[in-house]
């Protein structure tokens, strides 16, 4: 009797268990046997005779630049976006957190954009940045700016900046709801009691607002840092990667190896090291919030 | 001494300072909102406007609304551009996936919350486990896994795919929504007899339908916008999503814009229109999803 309502129970999770190992489990371990192995994906695998140790991770760590290009300039738009992005949309949440009229309706406004797909969103930017027919240098021209007219997506100057740029665009609303949910936790009581005191604007933005954000704060930022760094798909749609190799990112470049030049150990290689560097970043945030939580 | 009547001068005086400053405030306040959320809503209309315009004008004419609208647009891109498949495949995709998920995934997280079996703990932990741990290119391995199984390029391996991608949120957010739910209803259910079956059809499922909704906005819009997957999984274009098909189309027409913008928009406006409707669920799921994640 016992044994049968406990089967009963396991088939209550039997459906979802079985599709998270077939798609999630299972990958994950072939990723690692993957990487030690050298194999084009076509013929068949066999795990003795393709393994190859550490020669993937080797190579990957000490002779591909453009990997850890690829890995700078992820860095490049993260930054950004924990800087620019945030700002905003902390700017904009705070903006709305006053009473003001018609904060509903600027709220489903800036949320618009993460609804968007990285596709559409690449695809119009990518067009309005467009050299020959863009409305940005048309715009440059009508405004007497003929000279700041350049392929905003093709100048390896302009490229990277231009990319996170729209990155920023499309995520600022997320940050801005997180934002404002945070700045109406706080008791009105407080900034009522710092004015009393004779706290200025500022004053109470420095003492009472950033103290008591400083969870959203950090919750935010590794949100944004793991967000942005695995970004991938609005460059796909923007540039491809390119001028050469100047908007390439890991994910793309993991890509790359897997269907470019058909090398599936390489990119599971490439997929580890980085996940490994998302996980120390977000160890390292994840330590500093709760040392700061104490002080 | 100063007389009552200036000392409510004084004090009207201030009062109207305040007014004028606050009103200089607000008016700034919202000239900042407003810029930004112009640039939100532009690309949208511009897109929007291009798709009326015809391949000659789109790149002169560079109002917003052009003046002779070219409705014929969204035809060709429905037929010859094969947007309408495109938009079929993507609807279908994205009912399967999300009743497949509200399926699976409330079954586990009522069992996890209710139910009593040995490793109960380990097994949700794992799913909490995949929410945290970040597989970037975990795609390749599956894409591998997909091929041995016969699965590329057929519908069902997406779906598939597309059902555990969405599992591990869906599982927490109802389990928490479980326990905290009082076991009374489903007590007196017992009681008459029901089985744990017929209990999570007909009392659970019903009292979770906040948190289903949560789950079936947020899945929707992931699967509608999902293009990777997608991209490795489908090589015929009569199986391909909307995602899938915008870069086709622009890989093959580079200069179409009027039709590329057009199926945009086909693309993009179930999204708006669910959004605007949903939009109080999708503000409150974000703010416990990011606390989730």
């Amino acid at each position: 009797m016992r044994t049968k309502a406990t089967i009963e129970n396991y088939l209550f999770v039997l459906p979802a268990v079985l599709i998270f190992s077939i798609f999630y489990i299972y990958p994950f371990y072939k990723v690692f046997t993957l990487s030690l192995c050298q194999w084009d994906g076509i013929a068949n695998f066999n795990f003795a005779e393709n393994f190859v140790g550490l020669r993937n991770f080797k190579e990957l760590l000490f002779q591909d630049r453009v990997w850890w290009q690829s890995i700078t300039q992820a860095g490049y738009i993260t930054l950004i976006a924990l800087t620019f992005q945030n700002a905003v949309a902390l700017a904009l949440a705070m903006a709305c957190d006053r009473d003001i009229k018609g904060g509903n309706i600027y709220r489903v406004i800036f949320y618009l954009p993460p609804v968007l797909s990285e596709v559409v969103v690449g695809l119009v930017w990518r067009w309005i940045y467009d050299g020959n027919y863009g409305l940005l240098n048309h715009w440059l021209y009508n405004l007497g700016l003929g000279h700041l007219v350049r392929d905003w997506l093709s100048d390896p100057k302009t490229a990277i900046t231009c990319v996170a740029t729209i990155h920023c665009w499309k995520g600022f609303g997320w940050g801005f709801i997180i934002f404002l949910a945070g700045l109406q936790t706080i008791p009105r009581q407080l900034y009522e009691a710092a004015r009393v005191d004779g706290a200025n604007s500022w004053q109470m933005f420095k003492s009472v607002t950033i103290p008591l954000m400083i969870p959203v704060f950090i919750l935010v930022s590794i949100l944004t840092i793991l967000g942005t760094m695995q970004v991938f798909v609005l460059i796909l749609s923007m540039t491809g990667g390119g001028p050469g190799y100047h908007t390439e990112v890991p994910v793309t470049r993991i890509l790359a190896s897997m269907i470019g030049s058909s090398r599936f150990g390489y990119a599971c290689s490439q997929g580890i090291i980085f996940g490994v560097i998302l996980l120390a970043v977000s160890f390292i945030q994840i330590r500093l919030s709760r040392r700061m939580n104490k002080a | 001494m100063k007389s009552k009547r200036s000392m409510r001068k004084d004090v009207m005086r201030e009062g109207a300072k305040y007014k004028i400053e606050r009103f200089a405030k607000d008016t700034l306040t919202h000239i900042f909102l407003i810029a930004v959320a112009v640039t939100c809503i532009f690309p949208l209309l511009w897109m929007v406007g291009s798709s009326l315009k015809t391949q000659q004008t789109v790149f002169s004419d560079m109002s917003i609304i052009p003046r002779n609208p070219v409705w014929s647009n969204f035809y060709h891109a429905w037929i010859q551009g094969g947007f309408g498949m495109y938009f079929f495949n993507s609807v279908l995709y994205t009912v399967t996936v999300v009743i497949g998920i509200v399926l699976v995934s409330s079954l586990a997280a009522y069992a996890f919350s209710r139910l009593q079996f040995p490793g109960k703990n380990i097994i949700f932990y794992m799913f909490l486990a995949a929410m945290m741990i970040p597989l970037p290119g975990s795609f390749v391995p599956l894409y591998v896994l997909m091929t041995k199984l016969h699965l590329v390029n057929t519908r069902i391996g997406y779906i598939l795919c597309m059902i555990n991608v969405g599992l591990s949120f869906s599982i927490y957010l109802l389990k928490t929504f479980f326990d905290k739910m009082p076991p009374a209803l489903e007590d007196a259910a017992r009681i008459d007899g029901c089985s744990k079956l017929g209990i999570w059809w007909n009392v659970a499922l019903p009292l979770a339908r906040p948190a289903i909704a949560v789950i079936i906005i947020f899945n929707s819009l992931n699967v509608w916008n999902e293009y990777i997957l997608a991209t490795l999984i489908f090589s015929s274009k009569s199986l391909m999503p909307l995602q899938r098909g915008l870069m086709i189309f622009q890989g093959t027409y580079i200069t179409q814009y009027p039709l590329l913008m057009a199926g945009m928009t086909i693309t993009v406006l179930p999204i708006i229109l669910v959004y605007l409707f949903m939009q109080k669920h999708i503000i409150k799921g974000i703010t416990a999803g990011a606390i989730v994640g």
